[in-house]
């Protein structure tokens, strides 16, 4: 990491109070990402991924308890007050969310939900503010700006919509943009366009990025960092080449190995990673990941594994049977 | 947006038709002559006969209806056997009353209604929320006439502000015309505010949940501009709905709470028309209140499209 990091998440845990229990759904999370750097977190549905970045917006459900800091441009959100915590959020900290289909309101035509956010944050004047819409609309790729502006969310496709949202985002010149799975809810055929559009814009802007996925794919020629989560808890963090070359975390490569391959043949069976995640309500005891890593042996199951330095800077894993270290076999 | 009104209006042509004939049946129906009415007890079957025959009562009722219809559509709704005062005269004289009381009976309840609910569900769950549900379930079950003696007990008798009862036209006195007013229209608005904070609070909580809503927060608007125009627009369409059936409700004016103030409305003329046996106004009355309700229910269908942008564009 060089220089003071822009953003740094710093012993972050969530808890979510539950009828069945208390749910951990973050456990001491440390993450950090510089100035006009890209950050990738990937997981499975329900590793906590996106209740992390709910925790740095400080948009969490009212029952969830945070702990930890979430320092962000030298200041700890968690203890901001609401004025000055809302006057950052839209101005330096924007966030793109996963479906775009229900991230805009359908009852405000597109130019209100953007100028109202370019009026709050810019002072800019009806006629300064139109006119800046204007020319975000075009620079997200939507054709005839103008007449969008007077158009509803219903009007225009999925893709279009999270362009409009990317552009509300990127209104106020942010310093982080938090994309939370922004391609989920999209077509395959526009996911790369997206992801495309919000690479481009993050170097223009020179705008730090967390990309949220649950693709390894997305994240590989994308971002500098990645930080796998698994079961609320980070487990493995890298320089994004590091990653790709030499993962050592088995749950790394059981979610690479679960993307299909373009040049399988057919019927090939995908190799699904075998059972669940744990249950957040009943942590267990060792490694959260050990009931489904072919890996595992008996220290595995019986205590936690730390996040760990790599022999390479910056890179940093959570497990006792490593990969890419002295051959191992499976138990 | 003009085909929608359109479509909107020519669906209410079946609708009218059946409420002019069910409106018709309803008089006809009722026991009893009308030649009878008028002429009284000690009248000879001669002169009834005659009668009958001078109204058209010796026709079978399809004629009548079609004659009567007829008549209704040349703005004739017929005239007062008693009074010799013709529908439209007795109405024009007695609706004005029922519209002031029903405005500010509205205004009363929504300015009671739409704070406490935006407020009930910001805090859903807290001591606040279960305090005002809970009020509001107990102020829905105090009936009109209870509430109008307990507001005259303390505002006409203890604290001698208002008028307990009676009635002057806005043309002579429009401050005493309000005045007059006050206390019949807040007697209606507490019994309808309850409803009206129930129906906006659940659809209000729901809205909050929406993802455009975390949006607008992480956009960093101000709260205000998040629950006023991000969340209250679009949960307000129930709440839209039941003002319009109180508004059409109203219209036919509240038989108990013009008695109780003593307002000459819509609802006195009724009642005096029932108990006359002037079968003609009741006919002529209902058949405008009934025109009322409906078109109420027009405006509300054009309040939802004017809310919500996918009904205008028949998406939703």
């Amino acid at each position: 990491m060089k220089g003071p990091a822009l953003l740094s998440v710093e012993g972050v845990a969530v808890d979510l109070p539950t009828p069945r229990g208390n749910l951990r759904a973050v456990d001491h999370v440390d993450l950090s990402i510089g100035a006009g750097r890209t950050l990738g977190i990937v997981g499975e549905s329900g590793c906590g991924k996106t209740m992390l970045s709910r925790a740095i917006l400080q948009l969490l459900p009212k029952k969830a308890k945070l702990s930890g800091r979430v320092m962000f441009d030298g200041q700890d959100l968690v203890c901001l007050d609401r004025e000055r915590l809302r006057k950052l959020r839209g101005r330096s900290l924007a966030v793109v969310f996963q479906d775009p289909m229900t991230s805009l309101n359908p009852v405000l035509t597109i130019g209100t939900q953007l100028i109202e956010t370019l009026q709050e944050h810019l002072e800019l004047d009806g006629v300064a503010a139109k006119m800046r819409s204007v020319e975000l609309l075009a620079a997200v790729g939507i054709p005839a700006p103008e007449q969008r502006l007077m158009q509803y969310p219903h009007q225009l496709s999925g893709g279009m919509r999270q362009r409009v949202a990317i552009a509300i985002a990127l209104s106020c010149e942010p310093k982080l943009l938090i994309a939370d799975e922004p391609t989920t809810a999209l077509d395959v055929t526009i996911q790369a366009q997206i992801l495309d559009l919000l690479a481009r814009e993050q170097r223009r802007r020179h705008m730090a990025m967390i990309i949220i996925t649950h693709d390894l794919g997305v994240v590989a020629g994308r971002t500098d960092e990645v930080a796998v989560m698994y079961a609320g808890r980070v487990v493995e963090r890298a320089p994004t080449p590091d990653l790709f070359k030499k993962m050592r975390m088995p749950y790394t490569e059981a979610l690479l190995a679960a993307i299909p391959k373009i040049d399988a043949k057919p019927h090939t069976p995908l190799p699904a990673i075998s059972g669940r995640p744990p249950d957040p309500t009943r942590p267990l005891k060792g490694c959260s990941f050990s009931p489904r890593c072919k890996y595992a042996w008996a220290q595995c199951q019986v205590e936690k594994p730390p996040l760990e330095d790599a022999d390479s800077p910056g890179h940093q894993y959570a497990c006792f049977r490593p990969l890419n270290t002295e051959a191992i076999a499976p138990a | 947006m003009l085909g929608f009104v359109a479509r909107r209006l020519l669906y209410l042509v079946p609708v009218l038709l059946a409420v002019s004939l069910l409106t018709f049946l309803i008089a006809s129906l009722l026991p009893g002559d009308l030649a009878y009415t008028i002429l009284g007890d000690q009248a000879t079957p001669e002169k009834v006969a005659a009668l009958r025959h001078d109204m058209g009562l010796d026709q079978p009722i399809w004629w009548r209806y079609l004659s009567w219809l007829g008549n209704v559509l040349q703005g004739d709704f017929g005239r007062s056997f008693r009074t010799g005062q013709t529908v439209l005269q007795a109405v024009a004289e007695r609706l004005p009353v029922s519209l002031e009381l029903m405005l500010l009976a509205q205004i009363g309840a929504l300015t009671i209604g739409i704070p406490l609910a935006i407020a009930c569900a910001v805090r859903s769950g807290s001591a606040f929320d279960r305090f005002m549900t809970g009020s509001a379930f107990s102020m829905l079950s105090v009936p009109a006439f209870l509430s109008a003696i307990l507001l005259i007990y303390l505002f006409a008798v203890e604290l001698r502000w208002l008028p307990a009862t009676g009635y002057i036209p806005f043309h002579e006195d429009p401050v005493g015309n309000l005045r007059c007013f006050l206390l019949p229209a807040l007697t209606l608005a507490l019994g309808e505010w309850p409803v009206l904070m129930r129906v906006l609070r659940s659809d209000m909580i729901q809205t909050l949940q929406e993802d455009y809503i975390a949006m607008a927060r992480a956009k960093g608007l101000k709260p205000s501009r998040i629950l006023l125009v991000h969340a209250l627009k679009p949960s307000s369409l129930t709440l839209v709905t039941v003002t319009g059936i109180n508004i059409g409700r109203l219209i036919g004016g509240t038989v108990i709470v013009e008695s109780i103030f003593a307002l000459p409305g819509i609802g006195r003329l009724l009642l005096s028309a029932i108990f006359t046996r002037d079968l003609i106004i009741l006919q002529g009355v209902v058949l405008i209140v009934a025109l009322g309700y409906v078109l109420i229910n027009f405006i509300v269908d054009l309040l939802y499209a004017v809310l919500d942008p996918r009904i205008r564009h028949g998406h939703a």
